[in-house]
């Protein structure tokens, strides 16, 4: 567990030091650390279950208490703070603390029931440990044990147990402090106290699963885990999760080839010991739909073929086309990407690459390459928490960054302001305990125009943030706006992707008009220096296409022959372009995990590695290199990387390093541009689309999504899905419980729910079940629909 | 020194069918220490306050004054008083005779305290099982109001406050101080974490002074009549008079005024003796709380200190006495289920450990204990004493221990013996003819 907290790492000079004895040893330690913290930092382990060091003390369940010289009665340890001279005497050299300890340690196995042979904690339990080091050799208790119905279900991912439980609310403490989900409470007293939310409000929050982690006995399980394995009998491995960009430590428990778990890991600097539901239970996509071999397309049908067949036939297909383009979807590894912009400059000779599998625009690759691609790590986790105030602008970080969404809430609980820009006041940002400053969809740059004397002090103030979604690109003139704002106002920009491989696929260029380390195309001393480093004579020198236009290059036929990589067409803001794009396309290169609609559309298929297969580096928000082992070191799947490595070479046109730690060579001798930065956007705001209701929308953390299929515990506690309107829009529509929406291609009905919306916005989720606005209506936000009452 | 006889202050007037308007409490002198007391300097009442030598009547005993000097001036934060009106002990009932009968002394204790401690806002926080008492006390601050004891500027001193009457929701543990203030702020009732203490960070964070009914009821009094008139009762350490109520076996259960310092053995003349001429077999000064004393210290003065020195504390000052005809066993398991029913849940060690002496107790009441289980009742209630959360926990190991100390034979018997069988329950109720005894 992370000890720095109340350990006090920040050691500034100023800083008063005591110095405390536990156990005969002393330690110089800051004033006002806890006596638990002190005494680990000496190696001494006091038993504790209400303890977490990054929840605050309650001190009940008594387990950590200590003899201290001059206090009559024992003090718990993970309450009490040092004071200069104090001795403490743990149970290791007091009979005192001995004898108080294993006194709470029987009265916990009380009531707790005998099931460690059924229980999933079994194993891995504080309870069982702690009962064998600190614990009486057996108990004297004879009486009925207190019993329970078990377990229930405090959401539908969520399991509890109540006999299990020993009432430490660590879970109820990480609902309410952490999370901001406070829907866990201990209910009824005394012997009969447990766990429980209000008969209608489960505990459906992203972080749900982090308590069943720090549960300290086998009270709370997830339905996806519960009964599945022993902990002893699995494997585990560190790794980085794949779901966003926040760039979580997590724990792979894997048993058998198959992955049993997920856990959130220790990193200070990141997630601290938490992750969200997502990462924590979205993993059954690894194995479901999986494409097995190469497959080459004969007569119009996909078949089986061999890698040398398979290579050969996209070779030859690639080959024949005049011009070519590169889809890279933003779910890979930064080497990956690297390989993407590599071979597309090198073996096809094109810039026509782009790894927004999503709305884009070409203000935002602007943005991209003179403010983003390459840039030093600036804007971190840590300095969210220290930051005076941020303002978030195309950002939902509940939905879109959720670990972000915690450290921006740590933060707020220490006094930073939060600002949103948008059409609604989230539950988010109620929980960040920020403002909205209001702005219909389409208008949030100009919102940043018109700013209260307030928010530009507090951003002007040293350490501020603005942290930017990957929505800015849905906003006509709303990076520009961005710019300008950090501009006037000093504070720092940071770009929050949504997708774990955005920010490392722009530093690895596989972006038009950009090459690794942010050096731009244009610049010929940029270009020259990456073909050098690439052995080749010249890169292409104009930059290429990218995003809607390159899709709609691709359906008009000027674009030949393309490469996809984790792409779901779905995902594009018009996917009958996406769709009518691929199916143009003279030639299609498809590198997938997975069948999909592409793979129906493609001329080749190649099979590759999933996360657990191989390793990588995903690039969080911060700039942050997350590199990540494999999980199944036998694993037989390769990289795209080196997919494209063979595909190359069966092109005749080596590209270099294909190995995770060739091509990670290879980037880091090109390191960071250091030369002139790409021109900045210069977009005028967008007009406002007219229309009585425009549309803000965005995807929600559990939705839709592709990688959480399979996982109906995880979808059934997802926020519901609604059409959410301002009280004058809903009495303008007459309160009606039901509401159909209307876009230009078709008509969706969801329950209307009244928020702190802009009047004449209605909020949708993106793609929800029952609501995948794309696809449905065929609208994006900022754009218009009409809405009536349903019957 | 006054430390015998009977000394009706608080309970003066109570025989006034009319007392509990604000007409009939002044007319006996009410409000006149409030005009007094606002145009003293608010130290100069702490300072008074300290000099009477009051202690807390809730049963800790804390000096009054010295909790109310513990509020910090001038920290730019609101201040609050809080009246524990909650009174639940076993065997205590004082407080709400007090709110029944002579409400308008609370209201006027209450104003004049919240003057002391620069309080704006007080709360008067009383359990939610006494409608009748919640509704008297409520009459008298509308009735205050009304008369412009409470509200802007009070009597043109330009001080200004606001009373708000609480009702709990039924639980023991809110008449813990912290858990009273987690309660009235909407939180279920359970314990804080000390420190902060309530006189720096009380109700909403802010400084909040806590004191009990009877204690504020003593402040009109002692700004009234004087310092020195108050500590002619009782003793040095123990000035002043006490609201005792005593309940059980005797023939006249009810309220006594009386100097601390009294003996019990006045107080049982006072109250007719033990019924039908019997004799005590053990009472509690001040509460099931407090360890139980026997006939031997019928003698001992009721003051803290003295109690103290016989190992048990004078708590609420409530006593309750029984005959010989209860069953100590039965009594003490009565006692430990409530207990048992009240632990908040929060801290292990009361939780689980009232959950399993009761279960061991209630097997002794009907004569299934093993003779090593009498020993390892007083080990677990050493597990709880002075290890759990809050002083309730603390009291739940208290009542075996003592009753063991002074009647462990009647515990050992009882492997054999029910306690009905050693003791027939008819003859112990109150309410039994004396032919069945």
């Amino acid at each position: 567990m992370t000890i720095t907290s109340n350990a006090g790492s920040d050691l500034s000079p100023q800083t008063e030091m005591v110095t405390v004895v536990v156990d005969g040893v002393a330690i110089e330690i800051p004033k006002g650390t806890l006596v638990i913290r002190a005494a680990e930092l000496l190696g001494i382990e006091i038993p504790r279950f209400c303890d977490h060091p990054l929840l605050e003390p309650v001190a009940a369940c008594r387990m950590c208490l200590v003899d201290i010289e001059g206090v009559p009665k024992p003090q718990p340890a993970c309450a009490q703070v040092v004071s200069d001279g104090m001795q403490v005497r743990t149970q290791l050299t007091s009979p005192i603390a001995r004898e108080a300890q294993e006194g709470v340690m029987e009265f916990l196995l009380l009531n707790h029931p005998l099931d460690c042979p059924v229980c999933d904690k079994g194993g891995e339990c504080p309870l069982q440990n702690q009962a064998m080091s600190a614990g009486r050799p057996d108990s004297r208790f004879e009486e009925e044990k207190r019993t329970f119905p078990k377990p229930i279900n405090v959401s539908a991912q969520i399991l509890l147990d109540r006999e299990r439980c020993v009432s430490c609310a660590r879970c109820t403490r990480f609902a309410e402090q952490i999370a901001g989900d406070p829907m866990l409470e201990l209910l009824e007293r005394g012997s009969m106290q447990q766990v429980g939310t209000a008969a209608d409000q489960p505990f459906d929050s992203y972080f749900s699963g982090n308590t069943v982690q720090i549960c300290p006995v086998g009270a709370l399980t997830s339905a996806a885990y519960r009964f599945r394995s022993r902990p002893f009998d699995l494997v585990s491995v560190p790794t980085t999760c794949e779901h966003c960009a926040s760039g979580c430590s997590l724990r792979t428990d894997h048993r058998r080839g198959t992955v049993t778990r997920r856990l959130a890991w220790d990193e200070p600097a990141v997630n601290e010991e938490w992750n969200c539901d997502k990462g924590r239970f979205a993993f059954t996509y690894l194995e479901r739909g999986r494409v097995a071999t190469p497959l080459i397309r004969e007569d119009g049908e996909l078949r089986v073929a061999s890698w040398p067949e398979a290579l050969d036939f996209a070779a030859r297909g690639l080959a024949a086309a005049t011009s070519h383009g590169v889809l890279v979807g933003g779910r890979s590894t930064i080497e990956d990407s690297y390989a993407y912009a590599r071979f597309a400059r090198v073996a096809l000779q094109t810039d026509n690459i782009d790894f927004r599998v999503r709305d884009s625009s070409d203000e935002e690759a602007q943005f991209l390459r003179a403010a983003v691609a390459g840039t030093a790590v600036r804007t971190t986790y840590e300095s969210l928490e220290k930051a005076p105030a941020v303002l978030l602008i195309a950002f939902e970080p509940e939905d879109e960054s959720p670990i972000v969404f915690l450290r921006l809430r740590k933060a707020a609980r220490g006094g930073t302001r939060i600002y949103s820009v948008g059409a609604l006041a989230t539950r988010g940002l109620a929980k960040m305990m920020g403002t909205l400053i209001p702005a219909r969809p389409g208008a949030e740059g100009s919102a940043l125009a018109g700013l209260t004397e307030q928010v530009r002090a507090d951003l002007s103030t040293r350490g501020a943030v603005i942290m930017v979604g990957e929505r800015i690109a849905g906003v006509e003139g709303g990076a520009t706006a961005v710019l300008e704002l950090a501009r006037t106002t000093g504070a720092a920009v940071t770009w929050v992707p949504r997708r774990a491989g955005e920010r490392g696929a722009l530093d690895a260029g596989a972006l038009a008009g950009l090459l690794p380390g942010g050096r731009p195309l244009t610049d010929a001393v940029a270009r020259g220096a990456v073909a050098a480093a690439w052995g080749v004579d010249s890169l292409p020198a104009t930059v290429g296409l990218a995003g809607t236009t390159m899709l709609q290059a691709i359906k008009a036929g000027d674009i030949g022959a393309i490469i996809t990589a984790g792409v779901e067409l779905a995902d594009f803001p018009d996917p009958a372009l996406g769709h009518d794009a691929i199916e143009a396309a003279a030639f299609v290169v498809a590198l997938e995990n997975h069948h999909s609609a592409i793979t129906e559309l493609a001329d080749v298929v190649f099979p590759v590695a999933v996360v657990t297969e191989k390793s990588g580096t995903f690039m969080n928000w911060e700039g942050r290199p997350r590199p990540f082992a494999q999980t199944f070191k036998d694993a037989l799947v390769m990289s795209d990387a080196v997919v494209l490595g063979m595909l190359a070479r069966a092109m005749d046109v080596p590209i270099g390093a294909s190995d995770v730690s060739g091509i990670r060579k290879e980037l880091g001798a090109l390191g960071a541009w250091a030369g002139e930065r790409a021109e900045q956007p210069n977009t005028p705001p967008g007009r406002v689309v007219d229309g009585d209701y425009l549309v803000s929308s965005w995807r929600a953390l559990i939705d839709n999504g592709v990688m959480q299929e399979g996982e109906p515990y995880l979808a059934a506690t997802a926020p519901a899905v609604t059409a959410k309107v301002s009280p004058a829009t809903a009495n303008a529509l007459g309160k009606p419980e039901q509401v159909t929406v209307t876009g230009p291609l078709g008509s969706i009905t969801l329950p209307l729910q009244i928020g702190d919306v802009v009047d004449g916005v209605v909020c949708l989720p993106l793609n929800s079940p029952g609501c995948a606005i794309y696809r449905d209506l065929g609208v994006r936000a900022g754009e218009a629909v009409a809405m009536g009452g349903a019957v | 020194m006054i430390t015998s006889g009977l000394t009706p202050i608080i309970t003066e007037h109570w025989d006034k069918p009319d007392l509990y308007t604000i007409e009939g409490y002044r007319r006996v002198g009410g409000y006149r220490a409030l005009a007094a007391a606002l145009r003293l300097d608010p130290d100069a009442i702490i300072g008074q306050i300290k000099d009477s030598g009051l202690r807390g009547r809730g049963g800790a005993g804390f000096p009054t004054g010295m909790k109310w000097g513990f509020v910090p001036q001038n920290d730019g934060k609101p201040h609050y008083l809080v009246v524990n009106a909650d009174e639940s002990e076993p065997g205590a009932c004082k407080d709400i005779p007090i709110m029944l009968a002579n409400p308008h002394a609370l209201v006027e204790g209450v104003i004049i305290a919240s003057y002391a401690i620069r309080a704006s806002h007080a709360f008067i926080y009383i359990r939610g099982e006494v409608p009748h008492a919640i509704r008297k006390v409520a009459n008298a601050v509308e009735q205050a109001r009304a008369a412009g004891f409470i509200g802007e500027n009070i009597l043109g001193s330009g001080f200004a406050l606001d009373v708000v009457v609480h009702s709990g929701a039924g639980a023991y543990i809110c008449g813990e101080e912290t858990a009273l203030l987690d309660s009235l702020e909407g939180y279920r009732g359970q314990p804080r974490l000390k420190p902060p203490f309530p006189a720096v960070a009380g109700l909403y964070a802010s400084p909040t002074v806590i004191n009990n009914v009877e204690t504020i009821v003593n402040i009109p009094y002692i700004m009234d009549r004087g310092v020195a008139w108050f500590r002619q009762f009782g003793t040095e350490k123990s000035p002043g008079f006490k609201v005792f109520s005593i309940s059980g076996h005797v023939v006249r259960p009810g309220i006594y005024e009386a100097p601390l310092g009294i003996t019990m053995n006045e107080l049982l003349d006072y109250a007719g003796g033990i019924r039908g001429g019997g004799r005590v077999k053990f009472w509690l000064p001040g509460g099931s709380s407090v360890p139980m004393l026997t006939a031997d210290h019928l003698d001992t003065p009721m003051t803290y200190e003295d109690m103290a020195a016989a190992g048990t504390m004078l708590g609420t000052g409530t006593p309750m006495l029984f005959d010989e005809t209860v069953s100590v066993v039965k009594a003490v398991t009565r006692w430990l289920e409530f207990y048992k029913h009240e632990s908040c849940g929060k801290c292990t060690p009361c939780r689980e450990g009232t959950y399993w002496i009761t279960g061991v107790l209630e097997k002794f009441e009907h004569g299934h204990g093993s003779p090593a289980e009498v020993d390892t009742l007083v080990n677990l209630c050493s597990q709880i004493a002075g290890r759990s959360f809050c002083a309730l926990g603390d009291a739940a190991a208290t009542p075996y221990p003592a009753a063991l100390k002074y009647f462990r034979q009647e515990f050992e018997a009882a492997m054999t013996l029910s306690a009905d069988e050693q003791f027939n329950p008819v003859a112990s109720y109150v309410f039994a003819e004396a032919a069945t005894r």
